[in-house]
């Protein structure tokens, strides 16, 4: 409860303290415009059902980009923590991928698909698949053979050994590689949503992008806020339960 | 009183039908890239029903790794185990093991550990595994403990639950790999006394692996020391003190120093642990 009071009041202070300065008359307000108008913004694009289409769009290609990355990186990252030569290879290729910033893959994308949904996808699939790789090889490795060799003498073995021992001794790196991916999913996202405008579908990056193009400054700073938000309730709603869990059972990550 | 004998008459005899465990001529190599270790040389000992033998030897002789193989956790490269007759291919809960790093699984509950190995007795019904996971916490002490997470409890806990872990399953053979080894020096001796009553009470076959002189005097009828580099039964001791013994038993100590000088003779004055 207290530290709900020190985190709204500190909200509210640095919302004041923004809008004096808009008041203040210093800036611009084409540049710097006050909180209101970027609530007003935002209760008009609420309104009018652009900022829950823009959602909606969005959403749905995070989590369809962001599943098919998962589905790829998590059993190669198994994989590749398992083979040596897979190590070497596969691993070492996202070692370098993983470098790249995902906006990076936006031009490739364009030229490959076009100005499609594909080229989309493509550049979350890309931003997400190799940190998911990374962090699920590096989990798998620090599994402790102690918990496999215990569960074998008592009489575990084929898929009750990876139902009831491998998978649950896995959960702290897949939650942590899942996570990664999920942030990486959504910054590469982004990257795509700005720099290719298509037709099919407009996303948050998108209102920002035309927020650009139309000089509306309450729109660029509106759609900033509706991605942080919706960014910390992923957190909220996907990780922290499972955080909490580990916590709870591992007793590592003391919050 | 005390019965050296040599590694010749060790290895000599033939199975007994009272033995519940015969290691028999067994070797192993372990191969690195750099270097080839042989690591167990023609080991052979007997372990008979309601046994208790300490394997006593310094870091590195290869007691761990002669424990895995009667455990069927890793394979001999010549030479064979047999339990009640039977040569042991793979591991099997007939012969569960303590081991020496906390093995408790922190997804699970300490009541949740107890169950894992329950939980695969085909004969038992849920009723009869609850029953027996609580009996066998309560033997270790921690009842109040069963819902308590792993991370929670204190490292001679941890080892009490893997006690309890090992023994509900009712194996007849039970395998300690130097259990005790990461515990402070009370916490130890008060462990001494459980596992004392509780092979008083149930007479399992225990093999107990450990470096240290006291607890082996302390606890095993037999006392067998290990050489190292190639991991050679060496000598052979009797315990014939009577049960419950104290660690601080002036005879207990006795037979402690002879084994510490055995060993120090088997690595030519070394420093021991």
């Amino acid at each position: 409860m207290k530290r709900f009071a020190i985190v709204s009041s500190f909200l509210v202070m640095l919302l004041v303290g923004w809008e004096l300065l808009s008041e203040s008359g210093r800036w611009s307000p084409v540049l710097f415009p006050s909180v209101l108008s970027v609530a007003r913004y935002l209760w008009g694009a609420m309104m009018d059902g652009t900022l829950f289409e823009a959602i909606r769009v969005t959403m749905q290609r995070l989590l369809v980009g962001y599943a098919i990355g998962a589905a790829i990186g998590l059993p190669l990252g198994v994989l590749t923590s398992s083979s040596q030569i897979l190590e070497d290879t596969i691993g070492s290729l996202a070692l370098g991928l993983q470098t790249l910033p995902s906006v990076c893959w936006v031009p490739f994308a364009v030229l490959w698909f076009g100005q499609t949904e594909g080229a989309m996808l493509f550049v979350v699939v890309m931003g997400t698949v190799w940190s998911v790789i990374i962090a699920t090889n590096h989990g798998a490795r620090t599994i402790p053979p102690i918990y496999a060799r215990a569960a074998r003498t008592m009489g575990s073995r084929g898929t009750h050994l990876w139902t009831m021992v491998m998978l649950p001794a896995s959960l702290p790196f897949l939650v942590s590689g899942m996570k990664q991916g999920w942030a990486f999913a959504w910054r590469s996202l982004m990257a795509a949503e700005i720099f290719v405008t298509i037709l099919t579908g407009f996303g948050l990056g998108q209102l920002l992008h035309y927020g650009r193009e139309l000089n509306a400054m309450d729109q660029v700073i509106g759609a900033m806020v509706v991605i942080v938000l919706i960014g910390l309730l992923a957190d909220r709603i996907l990780f922290a339960p499972w955080e909490r869990f580990l916590h709870r059972r591992w007793g590592t990550n003391v919050r | 009183m005390l019965d050296q004998v040599t590694n010749q008459s060790i290895s000599g005899p033939v199975a007994t039908a009272t033995s519940k465990l015969v290691v028999e001529g067994v070797s192993k190599w372990f191969r690195t890239p750099r270097a080839t270790i042989h690591a167990l040389d023609n080991v052979s000992m007997q372990v008979a029903a309601g046994e208790v033998v300490c394997v006593v030897g310094p870091s590195g002789c290869g007691k761990s790794t002669l424990l895995d193989i009667i455990a069927g956790l890793s394979k001999p490269d010549a030479g064979h185990v047999l339990a009640d007759g039977q040569p042991v291919t793979g591991p099997g809960r007939q012969r569960l093991v303590v081991f020496q790093e906390p093995s408790l699984f922190p997804w699970l509950n300490v009541f949740g550990n107890v169950m894992f190995g329950l939980r695969l007795c085909p004969e038992l019904s849920n009723g009869e595994r609850r029953e027996i996971a609580h009996r066998y916490l309560a033997l270790v002490g921690l009842e109040k403990f069963e819902g308590a997470h792993v991370h929670e409890l204190s490292g001679g806990m941890k080892q009490r639950v893997a006690l309890a872990r090992a023994l509900a399953p009712d194996p007849q053979v039970l395998l300690m790999d130097e259990p005790f080894g990461a515990l402070d020096a009370m916490t130890r001796e008060h462990l001494y006394d459980d596992i004392q009553r509780i092979w008083s009470d149930r007479r399992k076959t225990i093999v107990f692996v450990t470096h240290n002189m006291r607890e082996a005097a302390c606890l095993g009828d037999r006392v067998l020391l290990m050489s190292k580099a190639p991991g050679r039964i060496v000598q052979h001791f009797e315990i014939p003190l009577p049960r419950p013994r104290n660690i601080y038993d002036a005879e207990l100590i006795g037979h402690a120093g002879r084994v510490a000088d055995a060993l120090r003779g088997t690595i030519g004055g070394g420093v021991t642990e």
